[in-house]
């Protein structure tokens, strides 16, 4: 049976038919969720995906957290349903409280928009069960409020429970302890801020990503 | 009662201010030297129906916490006064 994967569509998220796309390649079957919807409709996973969300007024993620789309992600999450989160995506998780710690805007001062080099850190989530411990991947970041931020207890916790998914090989962001993508402490929760979902195919530049959207979809 | 509020959201020490860096570096170049510790921040402002001052403070200091700013990240100061008060 195909694998069905919910798309969480905020106004303002723009990333939705790249994830589509991505899930598609990897052969499974991609769903748009409205986010003032509240059935997951029997999704075997879910993406929330790049964009704007509420058009990022107050903070990014700050309001779409409210939409009752999010209630059922935190339900399906609770149940160990694989959730992942990219860029703008990976801001509402942190916010919902699904995922620690909080992105903070860029210490270059910059919006940055380039191609970035991941180290895979661990196999253990459902973002990289098929990829290898110390894999080096091409992944593109397009974000201003990239920089990963949290306490240092929350850190200390990360490390000791091997939770930081990814590390940026070259910090590009200010991000702490070079942290690109985290997981919670089910390692059903993913968050990151590259686009794993527009580098899978080399017409786009890289195909690296299609390792980590392949992992999500056999975790599904 | 209706009371005004005034919410002033800070970023925390340590977190990037890249709005705040950025006037820092233009001032001397403008002519305004020894400026320093520039940082920008937001306001937010509502009318809030409460008992008294007590239980307004309690609402804004609550909606603060869960929604107007991110703890990691932010600090803010809540100022209530009953509405026409405010300058």
């Amino acid at each position: 049976m195909t694998t069905t994967v919910g798309v969480v569509v905020f106004p303002g998220t723009n990333c939705e038919m790249d994830a589509v796309f991505a899930v598609e390649r990897m052969g499974g079957e991609g769903r748009l969720l409205w986010h003032a919807d509240d059935d997951l409709g029997g999704v075997d996973a879910v993406i929330v995906p790049g964009g704007f969300a509420h058009g990022d007024y107050l903070r990014p993620g700050a309001i779409a957290r409210f939409s009752s789309m999010m209630g059922a992600v935190a339900g399906f999450a609770a149940d160990g349903g694989p959730v992942l989160g990219i860029c703008n995506g990976f801001q509402v998780l942190t916010e919902a409280g699904l995922l620690p710690g909080a992105l903070q805007k860029n210490s270059g001062l910059r919006f940055l928009c380039q191609p970035t080099v991941l180290r895979v850190e661990t196999s253990e989530s459902i973002l990289t069960g098929r990829a290898s411990m110390g894999a080096e991947l091409s992944v593109p970041i397009n974000h201003f409020e990239g920089n990963y931020t949290c306490d240092d207890e929350t850190l200390a916790r990360l490390r000791a429970e091997d939770r930081i998914v990814l590390r940026y090989v070259d910090n590009p962001n200010g991000s702490v302890d070079d942290i690109a993508g985290v997981c919670n402490e089910g390692r059903n929760v993913v968050g990151l801020m590259p686009h794993p979902e527009r580098a899978c195919d080399e017409l786009l530049g890289s195909a690296d990503g299609a390792v980590l959207i392949g992992s999500l979809l056999d975790a599904a | 009662m209706e009371f005004d509020v005034l919410v002033d959201v800070r970023l925390r020490g340590g977190i990037a201010d890249p709005a705040g860096a950025t006037i820092e570096r233009a001032l001397p170049a403008l002519g305004f030297d020894g400026v320093s510790g520039v940082s920008v921040g937001k306001t937010v402002r509502f009318t809030i129906a409460a008992v008294d001052v007590g239980e307004a403070t309690t609402l804004a200091e609550d909606l603060c916490a869960s929604f107007l700013t991110n703890p990691v990240i932010e600090d803010a100061s809540v100022s209530v006064s009953p509405v026409g008060d405010h300058a």
